[in-house]
């Protein structure tokens, strides 16, 4: 829904899923820069979303037995979806899904190792649901704007992550290069700043860094779970000596003792986080993930960004809340530069659409056909992003999931318009316009949508005439190319 | 006259043609036969996850394949024998190929063993996008068969490509042409609030505004042009619902896509390019025991899924326009881990099948004796060494297949050394 102010319509955009009209009642009087603080510092707010699951008034979901998103894949990616729509902390959803992104840990590999249940955990655990540690993407969420070092540290030991990428398998006889390669390729600084030796070495460095089975009753039990362990006999105690300096010293770790040796992992790191070249990195992913995936980010954004980053020890706050008061992101030139992800198409179009009737189920199995599958990435290194999102399999299921919530809502839609509005078909294209946040529309889209109202018969403002009529406007603006942009 | 449509005339002018009959089918197999002077079809088949070669072609006389496999190994007695190697090396399928033994034994399967390139990546993606870009130096950028399409005089029918999985490919990405992904036929369909003519009305507008120029914001334009080229190919994918297949193919999503492909196949409804995929081959661990356990049951996937398609084909008088090419981004390393598993390697298997294949083995066995002096192997022995260059398959594809020039879309002559399986 339209606030009246564009600045803020694209901070609701990037910031979180778009607005429905109780989010612009929570900012209605602040400035900007005050609603940049009420994004940011969402913490500052409960975090009782979940508690409204199976409310009335709220997206409804749908159980197949018991709603167990803990421990039921399905369920899980329910309850994130219901997150992002009626959450009163989006960017806290939204930094997750950046960061689920970034570090790419999909359900079916880790699930082929442990099972659907524990799998299930592994990727979305919610502390004190079932016994064991919080799952991935809890983890990215609760420190998601945190210190990005913190957040590193923690994804290390995290036990999808461990069973993603092998470091489960890790053992001082049988050095184990995958989560070794990736941390450094995809999860810091990129590819062109280290050599195969220092792959090497890395994984010699995380020797040890295993997973604990606490079994249940069987794989099925929900008590059934698997924790870090640092496995000191399986890790390699020897020197590690890598191209580049470790914690701004020598470019060597020295030798420890086993009992020691979790350390090696700790300062590899730190260092890593605490690179330029990783500040650089990130800041250029959130350029194309705050600001624009039109065009590369500026060196100036990125070096003053990358600076942020670094004087701040990590800390994605202050990065965060720099780029929305920034000159870029403030830039009109830069509203509607993005193309959406499958997942923020199907939330803003809720939020914008209606929801009281609607299961949040139908856009958990829309997002698959758009090609973003939650908890399931294509690979470690993420989505493909931007026009890849864009396919005509994909922009068809993004016209059709349009298609679905305007058919849920039908009748919402109908009695939405207050007698003034249906009096002239152009009223209600004008109100409809306002309560949703396409790019704008060119003159003859405009005219191609009032074509659209007048056919058929002639302009009523009946009860039958808006039930047809104004599910398919909805449909066509949230169908539109303008829309599939934020 | 097709050929001189541009892509923004043809989005332009294709409303009034829309209007008419709300797709324009006829308008469409035209260019399609247009752009193709023979109806060839390829049709590659990609193991995700990086497949073990040396359990799908067994060397089952070397003593250093049982030695390093105790647990994994298939037994020699097991094997399905399919004779040896040029340099004399024995050689079986799993036992679970019989389908493709059906086809070997037919003369229509070629296996080019240790295909691969030099310094083999060990990651899965940039592994699958370097035998996407066919650039070992280069894992981003344009993929082999997007470049491919790219030659198909404009304007390109967005069905020439037809990728059957939901995943994006880097070897489909093309300058010109984003080919669809479409994993069900049957909901690839416009769907609407309303019903009869109001959904008519709707649908008619939607095409409209999707074909309103936007030449001031080509992200638009291009997010617009994807759902023309929905709108285009709506009515023909919708026919290959219809098909009906000669035989039952098996009950596994690689088996219901390659029905799907037979089905576009039969139709003719343009497409040049299809890329079918079946995942599950990253086996670090529960490979299975002395040939049985999660390999065995891949291998029931591939086998048997791909016999279904082979024997439809040749039921439909098709199996000479057809040929399909299989990959997989890795081979994976010699000696078994501690999971009854094996990580990931270097040198693997490429497969081709169709009528138009000069079946056989090509190419030789490693020799698995990690003994230094040992040409075959890498690493200090622990992953097998490419023999064939996965650019020559391609450019045998290309030039003897697709009738192309491979030196243009590759980037190189690729020429020499090609395994001769067409």
């Amino acid at each position: 829904m339209q606030s009246g102010n564009p600045l803020l319509d694209h901070l609701f955009r990037r910031a979180g899923f778009g607005a429905s009209a109780a989010d612009l009642q929570a900012v209605a009087g602040m400035s900007y820069p005050a609603a940049v603080d009420y994004f940011v510092d969402f913490d500052k707010l409960g975090d009782d979303v979940d508690s409204k699951i199976g409310l009335s008034d709220y997206v409804g979901i749908t159980t197949r037995g018991q709603f167990s998103p803990s421990t039921v894949i399905d369920d899980a990616r329910q309850r994130w979806l219901f997150r992002m729509l009626h959450t009163t902390r989006p960017l806290q959803e939204k930094m997750a899904l950046f960061w689920h992104n970034h570090f790419g840990v999909g359900y079916t590999k880790v699930a082929g190792a442990v099972g659907a249940v524990v799998g299930t955990k592994m990727m979305a655990n919610k502390s004190g649901d079932t016994p064991g540690p919080q799952g991935h993407y809890e983890l990215l969420r609760q420190m998601g704007i945190g210190k990005f070092r913190d957040m590193l540290i923690a994804v290390a030991q995290d036990p999808a992550m461990l069973v993603f990428l092998d470091g489960r398998t890790n053992t001082r006889a049988k050095p184990q290069e995958n989560f070794g390669r990736e941390v450094m390729e995809l999860f810091t600084w990129g590819l062109g700043h280290y050599v195969e030796a220092d792959v090497y070495a890395a994984a010699r460095v995380f020797t040890g860094w295993n997973l604990r089975n606490v079994p249940g009753a069987d794989a099925n039990d929900p008590a059934s779970y698997q924790e870090f362990i640092y496995n000191s006999g399986q890790h390699d105690t020897t020197a590690k000596a890598f191209t580049f300096p470790i914690n701004g010293g020598s470019s060597t770790i020295s030798t420890r003792s086993a009992a020691a040796g979790m350390q090696d992992g700790i300062d590899l790191l730190t260092s890593l986080a605490n690179h330029p070249e990783t500040a650089r990195r990130l800041a250029r992913k959130l350029w194309n993930f705050f600001v624009s995936d039109l065009e590369d980010a500026p060196s100036a954004f990125v070096e003053a960004v990358a600076d942020v980053y670094l004087r701040n020890d990590t800390n994605m706050r202050a990065v965060v809340r720099y780029i929305f008061n920034s000159q870029w992101f403030t830039n009109p030139g830069n509203f509607n530069a993005r193309y959406s992800w499958p997942a923020e198409f199907v939330i803003r179009t809720i939020k914008e659409m209606g929801w009281n009737g609607l299961s949040i189920d139908s856009a958990r199995v829309s997002l698959t056909n758009m090609g973003q599958t939650l908890f399931e990435p294509p690979n470690v290194a993420g989505w493909q992003l931007g026009r890849a999102w864009f396919g005509t399999g994909q922009m068809l299921a993004r016209m059709n999931f349009a298609a679905t919530v305007a058919a849920n809502q039908k009748f919402n839609l109908a009695r939405s318009f207050s007698a003034t509005e249906r009096a002239q078909a152009s009223r209600v294209l004008d109100a409809m316009l306002q309560r949703f946040t396409p790019a704008p529309l060119a003159a003859n889209e405009k005219t191609e949508l009032l074509t659209y109202l007048n056919t058929g018969g002639p302009w009523t403002g009946s009860d039958a005439q808006m039930q047809a009529k104004a599910p398919g406007l909805a449909r066509l603006v949230a169908g539109s190319g303008e829309y599939q942009f934020v | 006259m097709a050929s001189k449509v541009t892509r923004r005339e043809f989005i332009r002018d294709g409303v009034a043609a829309f209007t008419l009959s709300f797709a324009a089918p006829a308008f469409l197999v035209d260019i399609a036969r247009a752009q193709g002077a023979v109806s060839r079809n390829l049709v590659v088949i990609y193991l995700a996850g990086g497949n073990d070669a040396l359990s799908t072609i067994v060397p089952y006389t070397d003593p250093f394949y049982y030695s390093r496999r105790p647990a994994i190994a298939v037994p020699a007695a097991n094997v399905l024998q399919i004779g040896s190697d040029s340099a004399g090396r024995a050689l079986g399928l799993h036992p679970r190929l019989t389908g493709l033994q059906t086809i070997f034994n037919q003369g229509r399967l070629a296996i080019i063993q240790r295909a691969g390139y030099q310094n083999s990546s060990r990651s899965h993606f940039q592994g699958t996008d370097i035998w996407g870009t066919a650039d070992p130096n280069n894992s981003s950028g344009t993929g082999w068969l997007g470049r491919y399409l790219d030659t198909m005089p404009s304007p390109i029918d967005p069905l020439s490509g037809w990728n059957t999985s939901g995943a994006t490919y880097r070897a489909l990405t093309g300058s010109n042409i984003a080919v669809p992904s479409i994993t069900n036929p049957a909901g690839y369909s416009f769907a609407s609030p309303n019903s009869g003519a109001e959904a008519i009305n709707e649908r008619n507008s939607a095409i409209r505004l999707a074909s309103t120029d936007r030449p001031d914001r080509p992200s638009l334009a291009f997010v617009n042009t994807s759902a023309m080229e929905a709108f285009a190919t709506l009515d023909r994918v919708a026919s290959v619902v219809s098909y009906q297949s000669t035989l039952t193919y098996p009950n596994n999503g690689f088996a219901q896509a390659l029905k799907t492909v037979a089905g576009s196949i039969a139709k003719g409804i343009g497409t040049r390019v299809y890329w079918v995929q079946t995942g599950g081959f990253d086996t670090h661990s529960g490979q299975g025991n002395a040939g049985g356990g999660g390999y065995a049951t891949l291998m029931t996937t591939v086998g048997d899924s791909l016999l279904a398609f082979y024997n439809d084909l040749q039921n439909q008088g098709l199996l000479n326009n057809t040929l399909m090419i299989q990959f997989s981004e890795f081979g994976r390393r010699i000696s078994e881990n501690g999971s009854q598993g094996t990580d990931h390697g270097a040198g693997s298997i490429m497969m081709a099948i169709g009528g138009g294949v000069r079946g056989g083995i090509y190419g030789t066995a490693p020799d698995l004796n990690p003994k230094p002096d040992n040409p075959t192997l890498e690493n200090s022995g622990g992953d097998v060494t490419y023999e064939t260059d996965f650019r020559t398959v391609y450019a045998k594809v290309l030039d003897g297949w697709l009738g192309t020039d491979s030196v243009s879309i590759l980037g190189g002559n690729f020429r020499a050394n090609a395994p001769a399986f067409i």
